[in-house]
């Protein structure tokens, strides 16, 4: 029993040694023309060395490790949610509340914090839309930043050809988006979730590659830049007029030039936009089609047997998540002012997936927690940037491995019969 | 004289080389309860799954109410009536009884997303009409109580109920039991024994029915067909089919 | 032979060269999806394992002084496949095996997790920028006329198409022969059934995943060598193209991942010919989905039967 916990223990010390000692302990290295090698440093050979006891300690000690992680009780940060069910009288004003300090907030700090907060409203809106599609469809999309990039494009591209603004632009991404993902969703949904996962991978890797080399409309990989600000019924937050006839926000007011106010602005936009998608996902979840969403996520064989359409229901909820990715692309554009095929590579997919698993499949309010939390840990700890990608993953594991319900699990409505 | 409900002719699946189920046929007419019985391993599940739809047969007809639907899929199979349940209860086990129902109802249901995101009044009244009707089917099984509990908490025979209520729900014409018996204590299956009887002549549904529990087949079924190794060997009354002895030697050969 | 003809030829051969490697790691996908029903998705970072460990020491022999190539090249082969193998092992162990049983999107999405961090791993440990390894086997064998167009085959295509065979025969050998490989069938054709007859089915999994492994670093070692320049993110686009190659063929099928693995580098070559480079894969890209509306279970693939 213990003796063969110490065997594999120094089993899968071995191991972690032989795979580190390769890639961390020897370095390639150009020597002029040539490919050369160089050991690593004494502190780097200190970490391969720490890693190896870690790996040692936790399988030899696996099975406390194990129960820990099982009795951690579990709902516990459910209990930081002010609670949901207990007074459904006090969520009204809770709401309020909520939406009032969101509103007030920006004109307090500084301008950076305000752009870092509009900067999580939309990987907030990205990960409400992958939700729908991972979380309450149970259908794993890895290219999700492809509709994405189609929003962004969309909004980019008739600004620039067309002088659409971005009001009109708005739906019109959402719309595109939505068609690409019905397009894309059409041939693969109904086949196993497995195909989907690769096709939508591929899928986001194609986009990114169109728009690279589409180099006549798109820009290729120098992007578009100087993309028109969103305006307030017309009123510009730019310093001097851009467009004939039209007046500038401060003039309109008479009050002097901020740029801050033009941040501002782009951040009640993007409190908005989330505050409308999430009365749309709750006003979804309630609905028969979100009911059978979870139905074919539970039981697909049922759902069919009782005249459900899985591939109607399935490219329904991919298409609806993919318009909301089209929709907080076209701010995204908006908001930058530049875009171009590198904000759309594959490690932003993998960004929103963890977004939406560490938060908790399904449930929204952990999605929106999680978003705060993966873009504002980074903007803190900036000396382990190079780090973020490398914890994302292990995060992915270790999530799956001891608590694949996320964070905040999901709280299902439930639907209930009142009895006369 | 009742019309001619299910009409199935030389129904043949194979799988490779495999033939399941070879040149089965069988006839369910309006309010009546039809079984099928055969050892295990007799292809009695991969008739049900053909006429469902889950499989497409290799050769055969199959007609509900004239029309041909081998070779539809499943869910247009089950919107023209057909329902079925499975070996297995195959519920919603995280949903609640009464959304168990209303999933049920889907198609009936008003599924534009517009009038669903503004709470239209047509959309209000059909979602209070399938809740009533949910209602109206759990009280027939016997589950009002249960209606807002979660689905997986049931008991064993409770779940087979609502399996039931839940396919009664999409309004079939003909309901099709995978064993509806195999689990349920002595008890319950008189209940179920009560309830088909009651859902072939209060609510004149038709029903093919798979089972192993000879005294429920033999007690409630108009007509019995047998099958050994996918082939046809019998068919006709609970009578006749009692004291036939191809049927005798096909069981006590296998048990 | 006119002038077009054999540029043809010459894409055709090229198309050849790269299918064959996109074979060896498309195996490693087909194996694991016939046994456990799911896709590796480190598979691709186990590739570029492969080839960094090939140039690792390659670069360390050379710089030792040793200069007998073939040496040089069956020492890294061979450290190449121990060093892959074990991270698909480990891959499996970590990612795969404490999640059996659960919901299917729970071992998809750790193993997502596993394949950035491998990918990120090794951004780190040896940097993201591109490395270059100088031609190791140079020149060739050409034919046509040399005035027009001069259709050559280097050495090292030779090589590829040599290895690629070995490695395939070995590969049929021993799962047609050997007991581990009867195993290995049985457990693909009924997991569960094969447990229960006493056979030790995480062993046959972790095999599986050691097996592809090892596929995927000869694949690593000849297309590093191949292309001379590696990164850390080559494993992702390889990746994407042998499991494009696997769904061809028909997933779980083992020769069906041979051919759709040779067919995928003679489209790619072809379009390459008539197209701008870049294009190659959106249309690899677009033959998968064709393949899916068309035919899902792949050319030589068995269709599936649900299990209901």
């Amino acid at each position: 029993m213990t003796h063969s916990k110490l065997y594999s223990a120094i089993f899968a010390a071995g191991i972690t040694f032989v795979l580190a000692c390769l890639m961390i302990g020897i370095k390639l290295d150009t020597d002029g023309t040539q490919l050369a090698i160089k050991g690593a440093t004494t502190a780097q050979w200190f970490w391969i060395l720490g890693g190896i006891a870690v790996v040692f300690f936790s399988q030899l000690f696996s099975r406390q490790i194990d129960g820990m992680f099982s009795h951690l009780p579990k709902p516990q940060l459910g209990k930081l949610i002010p609670a949901q069910a207990k007074s459904d009288a006090m969520k009204p004003w809770l709401i309020a509340g909520a939406i009032v300090i969101l509103l007030v907030w920006p004109f307090m700090v500084s301008r950076g914090s305000v752009d870092l907060a509009t900067l999580t409203l939309i990987y907030i809106m990205l990960g409400l839309g992958l939700n729908i599609v991972v979380g309450l469809a149970g259908l794993l999309d890895l290219g999700f930043v492809a509709f994405y990039a189609v929003g962004a494009y969309t909004y980019a591209l008739l600004s620039l050809y067309f002088g659409f603004s971005f009001w009109i632009c708005l739906p019109l991404s959402a719309a595109l988006a939505a068609l690409f993902g019905f397009i894309l969703g059409f041939p693969v949904l109904r086949l196993r979730g497995d195909y989907l996962a690769i096709v939508t991978l591929g899928f986001g890797e194609i986009i990114r590659i169109l728009l690279n080399n589409w180099t006549d409309v798109t820009g290729g990989p120098s992007g578009i830049s100087g993309i028109a600000k969103p305006t307030l019924f017309g009123l510009e937050f730019t310093r001097k007029v851009k467009t004939e006839g039209a007046t500038t926000f401060h003039s309109f007011f008479d009050i002097s030039y901020s740029s801050s106010y033009k941040v501002i602005f782009l951040y009640m936009i993007a409190v908005l936009l989330v505050l409308f998608l999430i009365y749309l996902i709750n006003r979804l979840i309630r609905m028969p089609i979100g009911r059978a969403w979870e139905a074919l996520r539970e039981d697909e064989i049922a759902c069919r047997s009782l005249g459900l359409n899985r591939t109607a229901i399935k490219l329904s909820a991919f298409t609806i998540g993919a318009s909301t990715a089209g929709f907080a692309g076209c701010f995204f554009a908006a908001r930058q002012g530049f875009i171009s095929p590198e904000s759309f590579i594959f490690i932003e997919s993998a960004i929103i997936l963890a977004i939406v698993v560490l938060g908790g499949m399904g449930s929204q309010v952990g999605v929106i927690l999680a978003a705060i939390i993966m873009t504002i840990l980074p903007e803190l700890a900036r000396e382990f940037s190079e780090y973020r990608m490398l914890l994302f993953g292990l995060l992915m594991v270790v999530m799956m491995r001891w608590r694949p319900e996320g964070l905040l699990p999901m709280k299902r409505p439930q639907l209930e019969l009142n009895k006369q | 004289m009742s019309q001619l409900l299910l009409d199935v002719n030389d129904l043949t699946m194979r799988f490779g080389g495999l033939v399941a189920v070879n040149g089965v046929s069988l006839k369910v007419k309006d309010k009546q309860i039809v079984s099928v019985i055969g050892p295990n391993g007799a292809g009695k599940t991969t008739v049900f799954n053909c006429l469902s739809g889950f499989y497409i047969p290799t050769e055969g007809s199959v007609m509900l109410r004239s029309e041909q639907i081998a070779g539809l899929k499943d869910f247009q199979i089950s919107r023209r009536g057909l329902v079925r349940t499975f070996q297995h209860v195959r519920l919603f086990s995280k949903m609640t009884v009464i959304e168990n129902m209303l999933v049920a109802q889907h198609r009936h249901l008003n599924t534009n997303l517009l009038s669903g995101l503004f709470k239209t009044p047509n959309y209000r009244r059909r979602e209070g009409e399938a809740m009533d009707r949910a209602a109206h089917w759990l009280e027939e099984v016997g589950l009002l109580e249960f209606a807002n509990r979660e689905a997986g908490n049931l008991s064993y025979g409770q779940q087979r109920r609502l399996e039931i209520a839940r396919c009664m729900v999409t309004q079939p014409e003909l309901l099709m039991l995978d064993e509806p018996a195999a689990g349920l204590n002595p008890n319950e299956t008189k209940e179920l024994d009560e309830l088909i009887i009651k859902l072939r002549d209060v609510h004149d549904i038709s029903i093919l029915l798979i089972e192993h529990d000879m005294g429920l087949v033999m007690g409630i079924s108009d007509h019995i067909y047998v099958i050994a190794q996918g082939t046809p060997l019998a068919n006709g009354l609970p009578d006749e089919i009692k004291n036939n002895p191809d049927v005798i030697k096909a069981y006590l050969g296998e048990e | 032979m006119s002038e077009f003809s054999l540029y043809l030829l010459q894409q055709l051969i090229n198309g050849l060269t790269i299918g064959s490697t996109y074979a060896l790691i498309a195996i490693g996908y087909t194996m694991v999806y016939g046994i456990i029903g799911m896709i590796n998705f480190a598979h691709g970072e186990i590739y570029m394992i492969g080839s960094y460990v090939t140039f690792i020491v390659i670069a360390g022999l050379l710089g030792m002084g040793m200069v007998s190539l073939p040496i040089i090249l069956i020492i890294a082969l061979v450290i190449a496949i121990f060093i892959a193998s074990t991270y698909g092992w480990t891959v499996e162990r970590v990612a795969y095996r404490p999640l059996r049983g659960s919901n299917r999107l729970i071992p998809l999405i750790s193993a997502i997790g596993m394949s950035i961090f491998l990918q990120n791993f090794v951004v780190l440990a040896q940097g993201a920028r591109d490395v270059a390894l100088p031609p190791q086997i140079t020149g060739g064998w050409s034919f046509g006329d040399a005035s027009s167009f001069e259709v050559s085959i280097s050495y090292m295509q030779m090589m590829i198409f040599a290895a690629t065979f070995i490695t395939m025969t070995v590969l049929t050998l021993f799962i047609s022969r050997s007991r581990m490989g009867r195993a290995c069938r049985a457990c693909s054709e009924d997991l569960g059934m094969t447990n229960l007859l006493g056979i030790d089915t995480n062993k046959i999994i972790a095999l599986t995943f050691i097996i592809g492994a090892a596929l995927a670093a000869v694949a690593g070692l000849l297309l590093g060598l191949y292309y001379g320049v590696i990164n850390p993110f080559v494993g992702f686009i390889a990746g994407l193209k042998a499991f494009t190659a696997a769904v061809l063929g028909g997933i779980g099928s083992i020769p069906g991942a041979v051919l759709g693995g040779l067919l995928l580098g003679v489209t790619e070559a072809m379009t390459a010919a008539f197209f701008p480079a870049e294009y190659k894969d959106v249309v690899a890209f677009g033959l998968l989905v064709l393949i899916l509306l068309v035919r899902p279970s792949g050319l030589l693939g068995k269709p599936e039967v649900e299990k209901v």
